[in-house]
């Protein structure tokens, strides 16, 4: 009854969100994602779409992405192949370009981030006009699962010397669970030239440069169910060098 | 202006004013107890700060939530999830 109630209110709301979710090498993940959407999305009566953009992933993903479009229809899945692997910055202006929202929802394809929270999100939106949310796991009921001791003093050690050197007023710089309006989305990744883990920093830092207004939700990351992340020293190296680049020119 | 810029300001400042008193550069005549206790004070500061980063770093790795219960509904869902895109007719 709930739910009865929040479709009515929701479908005055002229707002749109496209979730863009690029992928590769995704089959197992890609069809318990778009499940996952389309049960919260149905259940809180926003207006949506998910774009898939798959990166010619050997594994057959685009296969199953358009089995799942045949189920829930092109106008909730949407498939913007690319014909190989491009990097996620190219991913996102290729997504945007074919978006059809006023909202842009960016998260990772691998259950990492729940489409649970996306609700929260868009109602935090709502409620202080934000040009940007960003999921934290750092914050509030916020957390993480299957991380070891090292991992995570790791990532708040990082954190810690970022929110240092950088006051980016966002406690959460590395994570890619983020709502955007599009037109912010799209100034945002023009600017943006880094690659991994900092690209996801340096779009928060420049947002606050450019005064734009931060949200954000807490959000439990539950690491990678298939398949296995890695943070070895490469992955420390470069996020360093990727700091303290923004340190210098921000 | 940069971060860093920021920070090389914030820290000429601090030096300058550590300078000021320490040798008494622009010859205040200040007490000998304000230059004992003044030119060790970089170091303090360090020190302090470094205690106060090891502090919160520990802390916040201490109090790092573990999501076990998100994680066993994420895999309820799962489960869930197969059996009804099976049912769908999803051919994987």
């Amino acid at each position: 009854m709930a739910s009865g109630k929040g479709n009515k209110k929701k479908q005055e709301d002229s707002d749109k969100y496209s979730v863009l979710l690029p992928t590769y090498n995704e089959r197992e993940n890609l069809p318990l994602i778009v499940w996952l959407l389309v049960k919260y999305f149905g259940e809180s009566g926003y207006n949506y779409e998910i774009i898939v953009i798959d990166d010619g992933s050997p594994d057959g993903t685009l296969q199953i992405a358009e089995q799942l479009q045949k189920i829930y229809g092109h106008d909730k899945i949407v498939l913007r192949p690319r014909p190989k692997k491009l990097g996620l910055g190219t991913a996102y202006i290729h997504g945007i370009k074919h978006a059809t929202g006023n909202f842009i929802i960016i998260m990772d394809a691998d259950l990492s981030h729940h489409p649970k929270f996306i609700p929260q999100f868009i109602e935090k939106q709502k409620e202080g006009g934000y040009d940007l949310i960003s999921g934290t796991r750092y914050r509030g009921d916020g957390g993480v699962y299957g991380w070891d001791l090292r991992r995570k003093l790791i990532s708040r050690g990082a954190n810690f010397i970022t929110q240092v050197l950088l006051r980016p007023g966002a406690s959460d710089l590395t994570g890619s669970f983020r709502l955007y309006k599009k037109n912010v989305l799209e100034s945002l990744v023009e600017r943006c030239v880094s690659k991994g883990y900092v690209f996801q920093m340096e779009m928060i830092v420049r947002a606050r440069q450019l005064g734009y207004t931060i949200g954000e939700v807490p959000i439990s990351f539950v690491d990678r169910v298939y398949g296995e992340s890695k943070l070895g020293g490469n992955e420390i190296v470069s996020f360093l060098k990727g700091l303290l680049t923004l340190f210098a020119t921000t | 202006m940069t971060k860093l810029l920021e920070w090389l300001f914030a820290v000429s400042l601090v030096g300058v004013a550590w300078g000021l008193v320490t040798f008494d550069l622009l010859d205040f005549q200040f007490p000998a107890v304000y230059r004992e206790v003044a030119w060790p004070m970089p170091v303090y500061l360090l020190v302090v700060f470094g205690c106060y980063s090891l502090a919160t770093v520990g802390y916040r790795v201490a109090t790092f939530n573990d999501c076990e219960e998100a994680a066993r509904e994420l895999q309820g869902q799962i489960q869930e999830a197969k059996e009804d895109l099976k049912k769908k007719g999803l051919k994987i």
